[in-house]
């Protein structure tokens, strides 16, 4: 009897697990695992400043619309369309009905008021919620109905719709609050330095063509580690399966042994750049600052620099030059029409010749003969930037100029360009994680403190500046994307002609993704490696094809 | 006590030989330590690059020699003047102890209670950018041979504080000397062996951490070649492995640091 009244419960599962096509159902068992280069600092989406909690959100949070990381192109997500008010301060968003959270609270309008008066709420301090600070006076959000949410700033707010793509929706019922989500995967299980493990939303409302839900994999592991080379060694072992990022050294070691598993996505977002100090209140000597405000003495320091050199060695020819503030891999905001930087010597010397500027015997000297000398410093224990500038200084000995290089640790240099202005030039590395060019504005506004060359200005110090000034705020103004894009486009050619900032090299994007991981794409954009988590799937493991 | 005196001729001479390829690197290689031969980064060793070139494509035979110059000169002489310092206050406090012991006791455990690091990038934040890298590089050993002393300082005290109560010291005394001429005629020569063992000890530590100092931008600059910033490939020890030549400055450090042990007769051979 006993055996009999088995028989059905034993049958039921085989019966199920048979009729599930493996791409159908979850992938039990094998776990996607990678890691975080740090600890994650929250769960909380909205308090979200770290990487580790970042790419935590990106893979639990739901939110209204995405930007889709290999098109660049905003997607509906949680709202299925949204409308943008002429005046650019309204948005109304219209919501997928019939959507849980993690643990089945239902998804309404009402949580995407709870989590934007949260966001907007300044107890918060949430740094997301900047990209929504555009005036004086509060955020109001009306929730007409359960599936129609309409949110109003006080002013006009440029890549409006974008900026939702950072938002994740929290559950204004839910008693696990931020840890009720509306992503692909929930947080099931944290041990502090050592791992998070996420399982999959079983609420999840993305399917895919087929029907079946997403995501495949049932669970991913991120291991908190912060050596690099550990990293790597446990790659190859194949204890992980993907590395969001490598450096180029390691992709060229990853690529000898296994060149499908090493992806080289192309030119990334993040570039290196120089700059010279032309701060007035700064301590220089009048003759240098004379030099480093001379447009045609910069224009001759980047045409003496050989960026391809750089590139191919440097990097190992994973980078490229860099034409200006906006990597071609943004692929909208990128002005097509610059050209491209040319490392021509002689023509350095010929435009610090009609700048005043003579050779002699070896040296280049300035109107008043003082040869021309300065330090450029850059963070010790960063390798690339330290090997950039030892080239940079062959480069300009070429054209007479004698070049110093001092690294300095983190802090004293940030002190030193940012607040005592006592250099005289400097190499660091920009990142860009957005690609609207209104994050840069407090790069390109003469009244900007990352205004990098000369912060904080209270007029503009040059023609050139007064224009990108008023360049920066159109675009920052116009609803109009066209009108946006030309203007931007316009601050990149004054940017190439007046060579405020050097650019250096673009790097590329290098990932490496195991090949049991099926329908990876890595992209320039972060996450690079897993930005397509939903739809990843792993190969079975060997140790469970032996067993079946 | 022969094979230890052979070592000691064969060591003599292969530090006079490192010390002459270093201070003749002009005459040896015609390159320069800072050209970069772009066309052939990590090249293996040939005619034209007898040791090969570096990442950036520089002759690694002329660095290595101009780096043997710097290091051997600036290391010892930072060893030296520790050593000088750990063996005088060392001296003092071991033979006049009470209230004067205590002080320099107490000042050694201070010193070596600052994180050496930190006091260095402090000191590199306070010095101008203009700096040439060779008065840097100067200042950088300078700084290391003054604030070394503290652990030599008490291996050398506990031998001097036993000497304190020795017969040679009681006779010394007897025969009226002063503290001064106990000191300079008694004490210090009597440490010789320590301080000797503690100078030789110096040497290699102060080479690493001019390293160490050269990878947090304190130590020998760009392009200023030394043994610590030829070093600094062995962070990735796999890319070592694939260009084998590029450990040459390795067991230039090894052996130097081998022959220095060996310069100096054995404590047999003294007896």
């Amino acid at each position: 009897m006993k055996r009999i009244s088995y028989f059905p419960w034993l049958l039921l599962p085989l019966c199920i697990s048979a009729s599930l096509t493996p791409s159908a159902r979850a992938q039990e068992g094998r776990a996607l695992e990678f890691c975080l280069h740090g600890e994650p600092k929250t769960f909380n989406p909205i308090l979200v400043d770290d990487e580790a909690s970042e790419n935590i959100r990106y893979l639990t949070g739901g939110v209204l619309v995405r930007v889709n990381r290999q098109t660049q192109i905003m997607e509906p997500s949680l709202a299925e369309s949204w409308q943008l008010s002429r005046d650019g301060r309204k948005i109304t968003f219209h919501l997928r009905k019939g959507i849980y959270f993690s643990d089945g609270a239902p998804f309404s309008s009402e949580d995407v008021a709870y989590t934007m008066r949260l966001l907007m709420d300044p107890k918060t301090h949430s740094a997301t919620a900047d990209a929504f600070r555009s005036g004086e006076g509060t955020v109001d959000v009306q929730t007409p109905s359960a599936d129609t949410a309409v949110i109003t700033f006080p002013a006009r707010i440029v890549g409006l719709a974008q900026a939702f793509d950072q938002v994740a929706i929290l559950s204004a019922r839910s008693p696990k609050k931020e840890m009720s989500v509306l992503g692909p995967y929930y947080v099931s299980e944290y041990k502090a330095g050592s791992y998070v493990l996420l399982r999959r939303n079983p609420n999840y409302w993305k399917h895919d063509a087929d029907g079946h839900a997403l995501p495949y994999i049932e669970t991913v592991k991120l291991d908190i580690q912060r050596n690099r080379d550990v990293e790597l060694m446990r790659f190859r072992r194949g204890e992980l399966q993907l590395i969001n990022r490598l450096d180029t050294e390691q992709f060229d070691r990853l690529h000898k042994e296994d060149p499908a598993v090493a992806r080289n996505v192309g030119t990334g977002l993040d570039g290196e750049e120089m700059w010279f100090n032309q701060t007035s209140s700064s301590a220089l000597a009048d003759y240098k600052k004379a030099w480093f405000q001379n447009t045609g003495f910069r224009q001759a320091i980047s045409a003496a620099i050989n960026r391809a050199d750089l590139a191919q060695i440097v990097y190992n020819g994973y980078a490229t030059p860099a034409y200006g503030p906006v990597s071609p891999s943004n692929h909208f905001w990128f002005n097509t029409s610059l050209a491209a930087p040319q490392h021509d010597p002689q023509a350095a010397l010929q435009i610090l010749s009609r700048s005043g500027f003579r050779l002699e015997n070896g040296t280049l000297k300035d109107g008043t003969g003082h040869p021309v000398a300065f330090t450029v410093i850059t963070n010790s224990g960063n390798a690339a930037r330290e090997k950039m500038a030892a080239m940079i200084q062959q480069d300009l000995s070429q054209i007479g100029i004698s070049m110093k290089v001092v690294t300095l640790d983190f802090p004293a240099l940030i002190e030193r360009i940012t607040r005592t202005f006592d250099y005289e030039a400097c190499i660091l590395g920009l990142v860009n994680t957005d690609l609207d060019p209104n994050s840069q504005l407090t790069v390109w506004m003469s009244s900007g403190e990352n205004h990098q060359w000369n912060p904080n200005e209270k007029v503009p110090a040059t023609p050139w500046e007064a224009e990108i000034d008023a360049l920066m705020k159109e675009q920052a103004s116009n609803p109009d994307e066209k009108v946006r894009k030309a203007s931007f486009d316009r601050v990149q050619q004054i940017v190439a002609e007046q060579e405020p900032f050097i650019y250096l090299v673009n790097k590329n994007v290098l990932s490496a993704v195991s090949a049991d991981v099926l329908g990876a794409s890595p992209v320039a954009l972060s996450p690079q490696a897993f930005w397509n988590i939903e739809t990843l799937k792993l190969k079975p493991s060997r140790e469970l094809g032996a067993t079946k | 006590v022969r094979v230890h005196k052979s070592l000691r001729i064969v060591s003599r001479v292969a530090l006079l030989v490192i010390f002459g390829l270093g201070l003749f690197a002009g005459l040896i290689t015609h390159y320069s330590y800072a050209f970069q031969f772009r066309q052939l980064p990590n090249a293996g060793p040939s005619n034209l690059h007898i040791l090969g070139t570096d990442q950036l494509g520089r002759d690694l035979l002329t660095r290595l020699l101009y780096g043997t110059r710097i290091s051997l000169l600036l290391a010892p002489a930072a060893a030296l003047l520790t050593t000088l310092v750990a063996a005088v206050l060392g001296g003092i406090a071991g033979l006049r102890g009470g209230w004067i012991e205590k002080v320099i006791l107490a000042s050694a455990d201070l010193a070596m209670s600052l994180p050496l690091l930190f006091v260095l990038i402090a000191l590199r934040a306070f010095l101008p950018l203009d700096l040439s890298p060779g008065v840097s590089v100067v200042v950088t050993f300078l700084t290391l041979g003054l604030l070394g002393w503290p652990s030599s300082l008490r291996v050398v005290w506990a031998v001097a504080r036993n000497l304190r109560g020795s017969d040679q010291i009681l006779l010394a005394r007897a025969l009226g000397y002063r503290s001064s001429q106990l000191l300079f005629r008694q004490i210090l020569p009597s440490l010789r062996p320590v301080s000797l063992a503690q100078f030789w000890i110096a040497i290699p530590l102060f080479i690493l951490t001019e390293a160490t100092l050269s990878m947090l931008g304190l130590g020998v600059m760009e392009p200023l070649p030394s043994w610590g910033n030829l070093l600094h490939g062995f962070e990735d020890f796999s890319a070592m492995a694939a260009n084998p030549w590029r450990m040459t400055p390795l067991f230039v450090l090894v052996f130097t640091v081998i022959c220095f042990q060996f310069i100096f007769p054995a404590s047999e051979e003294l007896a």
